[in-house]
């Protein structure tokens, strides 16, 4: 409401389908991109919702010193599961799905994606995985009780069900992968007249980048994974020590993957942070190159620093320093980043709405992670935390606090875009604390435990833990509460909410020039791009384009 | 929200770009050589452990038969470029004939492989059995790569041949013609993918002794 733009509203994209079918049908088997968006974001909520129970019940037993409510096989469950339904069906998947594939086109000036089919197939893929992820809970023989790191011998010696969760890990990779080369494509194919690399919005250089590592890392991922069933399946022996197999070469290959799918996770949360500074600060993004560039950077030197989850495995002393050096080196550009969005604050005229206030404690959140990342690329201090709460604290704070904090600022920012209603601020401001004030209480503890020798994934204690733990119990509950709170205000704006103007928050790229939600097409005619990216100059015509 | 749709459908923004197809096409090939990277690493990382009996378990393997393989899919290459040739120009017939010869190929290199692999079998040699596991490390190893590395190839080559089966019958109905062929040229960049694998996979399991 902020311009009070009242829209000369056509048909949104609600209520035109792209087949003959109408109500669910019309869903199912639609290739609109925003409409796909949309499935994922519902069925990826899910799923993180079910993540959050469980990271609940993990803290309701870890709340006193030995059993309290679970014993310590089902524990082993609880967190391999958390950690199986966070890492592959809520982050890696999060941003690029739902945000990526409702945004990227219209950022581009597209109608949509370049195989809008694909990308329905790739929507189905997705479900499959998670279905065979779940069905690996309910069937007998129990759930996979590996630790989401599928660590092999264990995971060829346990008698749970880890072979369908694995196979699940695999269809969700391709999944993965059918995105990355749709946007890819998208990118290269589908760009708007005038609309060069150097005019994209950050978000899409992000996409863009986030979607090379996947189409490069996933593979090597899908291939580990098949050999560890066919272990398991056959005993082929590649992993398997007894017949000359090498774990450590497993460790290899599956972190060869897995840490730049810690790009994966972030890049595109980095890009979602270059939309809101600018349109919260009125002012053009300061870097737009260097942080267009720093993208791919990461993306680059991302791939050569995997061994730093190796430190204590057993490697030589070369490959060890080189491996820590190279984690330093990553650090850069991702400080060019916070450097560049702090420089874009400055003297601008704030406007912290809710989406800035999330981004403000990503900033925060994420810096502890990053910094706390150097204490474990480092080599002495690595072997004294390897493997405790430190690490646990640690990845938490990047990938929560980094991502998911993005997560929650993606949604508030583009909310009015996707559905055309405005939620309450004063709600969304407690969301914000409410997140913060648990998420502090939840895992700092988890710092201070960690350095005091508290290892990972134990379901019970020395009783010196008990009062830290207690706090990080209570923490979850704050933090739970407040997320279902944040999605209960949200699901009610999304019926009762008043309706969002063509471009409540005053910003400038392509997707506030059209109305909310979207026509179908999304652009009467393809626009002819000719500012630059985060111009806040055009935002006097702008006003004139709908009201 | 208004959530009722029309029901009228609507022609969604369907448009044909080529060069988008290919490009789509190349980037999932280049995510199916990293797959089979992953197991050329492994590969070279044990064939550096166990030269010698990597050397030995070689010898077991039927060069004639690897031979035979590599010449009957380098002809199916060609055959298949050929088909695309063909209908470029216009000559459907031509076009049918040739990816039929390729569907021939194919199927001819999955039967050898069906006698390699049963000639293996029958000697006790799979991955599991007794004889195996009695033999060292090094050749359990190899063997357990052989399996692998060619059982995949092999399943690449079964998925080719449903894919070039159903564009043959797309080229029948004229769903493919001389002036829209992306889909049979980029079945054919798969086919070459298929090929250019067992290129490699030939030497290092059958040639290396
Ligand atoms: C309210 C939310 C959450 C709570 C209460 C929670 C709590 C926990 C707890 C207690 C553990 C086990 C620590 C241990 O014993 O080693 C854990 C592990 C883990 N969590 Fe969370 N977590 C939450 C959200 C998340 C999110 C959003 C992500 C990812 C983005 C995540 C990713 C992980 C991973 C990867 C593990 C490691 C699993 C393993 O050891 O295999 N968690 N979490
Ligand atoms: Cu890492």
């Amino acid at each position: 409401m902020a311009n009070g733009t009242t829209t000369v509203n056509e048909k949104s994209f609600y209520q035109q389908s792209t087949n003959k079918y109408s109500g669910i049908l019309s869903w199912l088997l639609t290739t609109d991109h925003k409409r796909i968006g949309i499935m994922y974001g519902v069925t990826i909520l899910f799923f993180f919702l079910v993540g959050v129970i469980l990271g609940v019940l993990m803290r309701l037993e870890l709340m006193a010193p030995g059993k309290t409510i679970v014993d310590a096989q089902t524990y082993n469950s609880l967190f391999t599961l958390h950690g199986v339904i966070m890492i592959f069906l809520f982050i890696i998947p999060g941003l690029p799905a739902i945000f990526g594939n409702f945004f990227l086109p219209i950022q581009i000036g597209a109608r949509d994606v370049a195989f809008p089919r694909l990308n329905l197939l790739s929507y189905y893929i997705y479900v499959a995985g998670a279905l065979l992820a779940l069905l690996a809970v309910i069937l007998p023989g129990g759930a996979i009780d590996t630790g989401w790191t599928f660590y092999i011998p264990y995971s060829i010696r346990s008698n749970t069900n880890v072979s369908l969760p694995l196979l699940a890990a695999f269809v969700l990779g391709f999944s993965s992968i059918l995105t990355g080369l749709n946007f890819i494509t998208t990118v290269h194919r589908m760009r708007a007249p005038g609309m060069t690399f150097f005019k994209m919005p950050l978000f899409v250089w992000a996409t863009y980048a986030t979607a090379w590592i996947q189409i490069i890392a996933t593979p090597v991922i899908g291939i580990t994974i098949v050999l560890v069933i066919l272990e398991r399946l056959f005993g082929v022996g590649i992993f398997d020590p007894a017949l000359g197999g090498d774990p450590i070469l497993f460790q290899h290959l599956f972190w060869i993957y897995s840490h730049p799918a810690v790009y994966i996770m972030i890049l595109p949360a980095m890009g979602v942070v270059s939309e809101i500074i600018p349109t919260f600060a009125r002012r053009t993004i300061f870097g737009y190159k260097a942080i267009a560039i720093s993208s791919l950077a990461i993306a680059f030197v991302g791939y050569l620093v995997w061994a730093h989850h190796m430190f204590t495995s057993g490697m030589s002393d070369t490959a060890r320093w080189i491996f820590s050096l190279l984690t330093f080196i990553v650090a850069l550009p991702s400080g060019v980043k916070i450097f560049n969005w702090v420089a874009t604050m400055y003297k601008g005229s704030i406007d912290p709405k809710p989406p800035f206030l999330w981004v403000m404690s990503f900033i925060f959140l994420f810096s502890i992670g990053g910094l706390t990342g150097l204490v474990l690329g480092s080599l002495a201090t690595d072997i004294h935390v390897h493997d405790t709460y430190f690490v646990v604290a640690h990845f938490h704070f990047v990938m929560f606090g980094g991502t998911g904090t993005i997560f929650f600022a993606a949604i508030h920012y583009w909310f009015p875009k996707m559905f055309g209603r405005l939620y309450n601020d004063k709600l969304a401001t407690l969301g914000v604390l409410g997140f913060f004030i648990g998420f502090m209480l939840l895992y700092f503890p988890k710092f201070i435990m960690g350095y005091m020798g508290m290892p990972r994934r134990y379901y019970d204690y020395l009783p010196e833990f008990a009062s830290l733990q207690l706090i990080s119990t209570i923490g979850s509950w704050v933090l739970a509460a407040t997320i279902f709170f944040i999605v209960g205000y949200l699901i009610h704006a999304l019926f009762k909410g008043p309706k969002a103007g063509s471009n409540p928050w005053g910003g400038v790229t392509l997707e506030w020039h059209i109305q909310s939600p979207p026509t179908m097409e999304n652009f009467k005619e393809i626009p002819k791009i000719t500012h630059e990216p985060y111009d806040f100059s055009q935002l006097k015509e702008m006003k004139n384009e709908y009201s | 929200m208004n959530i009722h749709n029309e029901s009228a459908a609507v022609h969604h923004h369907v448009h044909r770009d080529d060069i988008g197809a290919k490009m789509g096409m190349w980037l999932f090939l280049f995510t199916e050589l990293l797959l089979f990277g992953g197991l050329f690493l492994v590969y070279a990382v044990y064939r550096y452990q166990h030269t010698e009996q990597f050397h030995l378990a070689a010898m077991e393997l039927n060069t004639g038969i690897g031979t035979l393989n590599t010449v009957i899919l380098l002809t199916s290459s060609l055959t298949v470029a050929l088909s695309i040739a063909a209908l470029q120009k216009g000559n459907k017939f031509l076009s049918i004939l040739m990816l039929s010869l390729t569907l021939v190929f194919a199927f001819m290199f999955m039967i050898n492989k069906y006698f390699e692999w049963s000639a293996k079998f029958s000697h006790g040699i799979y991955p599991g059995s007794d004889e195996l596991l009695s033999l060292p490390n090094g050749q359990i190893l190899f063997f357990g790569l052989y399996y692998v590395m060619t059982g995949l190839h092999g399943l690449h080559v079964l998925i080719g041949i449903i894919i070039l089966s159903t564009i043959l019958v797309m080229i029948i109905k004229n769903k493919i013609t001389f002036d829209n062929y992306a889909k049979l040229e980029n079945s054919g960049l798969y086919w070459h993918l298929v090929d250019l694998i067992w290129i490699f996979l030939f030497p290092l399991f059958y040639l290396i002794q």
